[in-house]
């Protein structure tokens, strides 16, 4: 496919939207379908439509973030948000649009759980179709791909991400930049490309809300990726606890593939990147890149000692790229915005933003992206709405099982990708650094 | 062939190396002993047990010595307080996890498990046994798989895949579930892949593995054979 395919299909699809004079969406993602968000979809679309209102469009988007009060509706834009919404206020959602926002239902979206949030992963959640092209394609979809394909050379992708700063958002932190350029460099006439969507710590959806959410902006990424580094096959492990996932995925490939955006000769060059899903079984040890790539091949999941590591030697002995899910959800902003624009974010160190999960006992449960730097008293506190029935903030546990605890006496730490560390295991994790 | 030399320190000696060589290789050339179990010279090293942590300054985990290559400066030690504790404990959750009963043993007084235990002071165990209920299969003609002596070791299913090219042993199950099987889980006798070679039995550190006919203390396995696997091994390589 030509880009100027993929523009008319923008316009058009942006043309269909114009055409709307308003738009209720409904988050689908797994935690707002779990509490009844699709029975809150219909009965908004009836009455939609029992109202004549054509002017109105109605659709199932990805995750608004406050998973606690699901399911979450907006109505014309993020700031008119309903939460807990049932079946029974679908009439009143209806008829708002002509008499003024449901008050009973609404949700304060001016405090900082909203506000000091910034989202670049994120940034197509709550407004995207994930299970529609289109509407990723609308949001400026695979414009990077084209770019990259059409008019840059791999080095030059490979050094925009060296200069964006971004580092692995899987738990070790490594500079995605540097990975690429050594998985590039490494000879080989067959190279892959691996998107690490195991997910293991207990707790975490990130990485599966992203792909519920905006499953193409990662198949966007890991084709930049296998571009850049010279791949023509690539993996997404992902667990079959995630069926939803699993099932938007294998939608987004065949969508992305019928537009000649996947497969052979990637928008018209010759460029081909075929990509597969890999079930994994849900062992935490088949996170560990070594251990995913055994699992790849058909071997038992368990890790083997590196060097050599999977950049030069990987699966079936070539070299292959293996990132996080967050880390190729970030490939395509950075090469339409730029790696400036991105390192302008964050800290010295940790550039960009972070995705957490926030569980267990704290007042917004949900999904959330911050600036690195911010710090956990404000992710506690600010974000999360501090501990319910006000009872004392503790501790928190970053990271996941290879990661620690930190004491509420730490909590003016901000976070970055910790080098000297609070806790003696987590120097491998996202967390908060002295 | 070009090969790069470079000199590090073990337990404060100064010793040469070739680049590529691992900290075990190294420590053996100069006579330092290094505790091993998983390790077998002509396998593929996995570094699974970890008997044979080192420390290695400048990094706060413990390195396998046996995977660990060496570097220019390195500075290892392969004995302190710390590391006893280490290995003598791996050495108690071995003993627990199967069932060890020397006594009655076909391998008693040639095990090498028992003799590491010994040679480490392991005089008494800490962690409670755990009993488990494990099979013998006695199918083969000649030779028998007691689960109970079992440490997993994975130098059975090694020796069969890289050095004859069999691979009749695997894994199968996962964490205390884990265990060698033969094929796909069927009874070794049955066995379409096993060519009745005998390696498995010969590099088996424990009793897991014997020949038909012995009784107690009577297993002794044949280590002479032990070199040919290097020489195999650098014949395929
Ligand atoms: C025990 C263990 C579990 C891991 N689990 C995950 C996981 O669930 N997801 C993930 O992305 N990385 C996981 N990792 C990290 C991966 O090995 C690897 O570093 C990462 O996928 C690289 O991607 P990145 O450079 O984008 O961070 C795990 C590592 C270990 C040691
Ligand atoms: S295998 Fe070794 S340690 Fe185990 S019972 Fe036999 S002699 Fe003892
Ligand atoms: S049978 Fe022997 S060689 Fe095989 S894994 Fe068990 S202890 Fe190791």
């Amino acid at each position: 496919m030509m880009r100027d395919v993929l523009l008319k299909t923008a316009e058009a699809e942006r043309a269909v939207k114009d055409e709307k004079k308003h738009s209720i969406r409904i988050c689908t993602a797994a935690s707002c379908l779990s509490c009844g968000a699709e029975k809150v979809r219909k009965a908004i679309a009836e009455k939609v439509k029992a109202a004549g209102r054509e002017d109105t469009a109605v659709a199932g988007v990805g995750c608004m973030g406050l998973c606690a009060k699901g399911p979450l509706v907006t109505v014309d834009g993020p700031e008119t948000m309903y939460a807990e919404v049932t079946e029974e206020d679908a009439a009143d959602i209806a008829a708002s649009l002509d008499n003024g926002p449901v008050e009973r239902i609404r949700c304060d979206t001016t405090t900082p759980f909203f506000q000091r949030q910034e989202k670049i992963v994120l940034e197509n959640c709550d407004r995207i179709n994930p299970e529609r092209i289109e509407d990723y394609i609308a949001a400026d979809g695979y414009l990077a791909l084209t770019t990259a394909v059409l008019e840059r050379q791999p080095f030059d992708i490979v050094d925009e991400i060296v200069r964006s700063g971004l580092r692995g958002r899987g738990g070790g932190g490594y500079p995605t930049g540097l990975k690429w350029s050594t998985v590039a460099k490494a000879p080989g006439p067959m190279k892959y490309v691996i998107c690490n969507a195991d997910e293991g710590d207990p707790g975490a959806f990130m990485d599966r809300s992203i792909l519920e959410c905006d499953p193409h902006r990662v198949l966007e990424g890991m084709a930049v990726a296998a571009y850049a580094v010279g791949a023509s096959e690539g993996y997404i492990y992902i667990r079959a606890e995630y069926p939803l996932a699993v099932k938007r995925l294998k939608l987004a490939i065949r969508q992305a593939e019928k537009m000649g955006l996947l497969g052979k000769n990637i928008a018209g060059t010759d460029f081909s990147f075929s990509i597969d899903i890999r079930l994994g079984a849900g062992a935490f040890v088949c996170g560990e890149e070594t251990a995913l790539i055994a699992s790849i091949e058909g071997q038992r999941g368990q890790p083997m000692p590196r060097p050599p590591y999977p950049a030069e030697s990987g699966l079936w002995d070539s070299p292959t790229l293996i990132n996080n899910v967050e880390t190729f959800a970030n490939i395509a902003p950075i090469i339409r915005k730029g790696a400036d624009w991105y390192a302008a974010i964050g800290t010295e160190t940790s550039k960009g933003t972070k995705v957490f999960a926030l569980a267990g006992r704290i007042n917004n449960t949900g999904l959330i992206e911050v600036p690195m730097g911010i710090t956990l008293r404000e992710i506690v506190y600010d974000i999360g709405g501090g501990i319910p029935d006000g009872k004392a903030f503790k501790a928190v546990q970053t990271g996941g099982p290879s990661g620690g605890c930190v004491p509420a006496s730490l909590a003016e730490t901000p976070i970055i990708r910790s080098t000297t560390n609070l806790c003696r295991s987590s120097d491998r994790s996202w967390g908060p650094a002295a | 062939m070009n090969v790069r030399i470079v000199t590090l320190s073990i337990d404060g000696r100064d010793v040469g190396a070739r680049e590529g060589q691992t900290i075990l290789e190294v420590a053996g050339e100069n006579g330092i002993e290094i505790p091993t179990m998983c390790n077998l010279t002509g396998l593929k090293p996995i570094g699974a047990c970890r008997l044979c942590v080192v420390e290695v300054a400048g990094s706060r985990k413990l390195l396998s010595a046996c995977t660990t290559g060496v570097t220019e400066g390195m500075q290892v030690t392969t004995d302190s307080e710390r590391l006893r504790n280490y290995r003598r404990t791996i050495l108690e959750f071995l003993f627990t996890e199967g069932n060890h009963t020397c006594a009655v043993c076909v391998s008693n007084g040639k095990c090498e498990l028992q003799e590491l235990a010994r040679k480490l002071g392991m005089n008494h165990v800490d962690v409670p046994y755990r009993y488990p209920r494990r099979d013998v299969d006695a199918t083969h003609p000649r030779f028998v798989l007691d689960h109970n002596r079992c440490i997993l070791c994975t130098r059975c299913v090694r020796v069969c895949d890289e050095i004859e090219g069999a691979h009749t042993w695997d894994v199968m199950g996962r964490g205390i579930d884990s265990k060698v099987i033969t094929d796909l889980h069927q009874p070794w006798g049955s066995s379409t892949s096993c060519t009745s070679c005998g390696k498995c039995v010969h590099v088996c550190p424990t009793g897991a593995l014997f020949e038909k006919g012995h009784s107690v203390a009577e297993m002794a396995k044949r280590r002479q054979f032990l070199p040919y696997l290097s020489t195999m091994r650098g014949a395929k390589e």
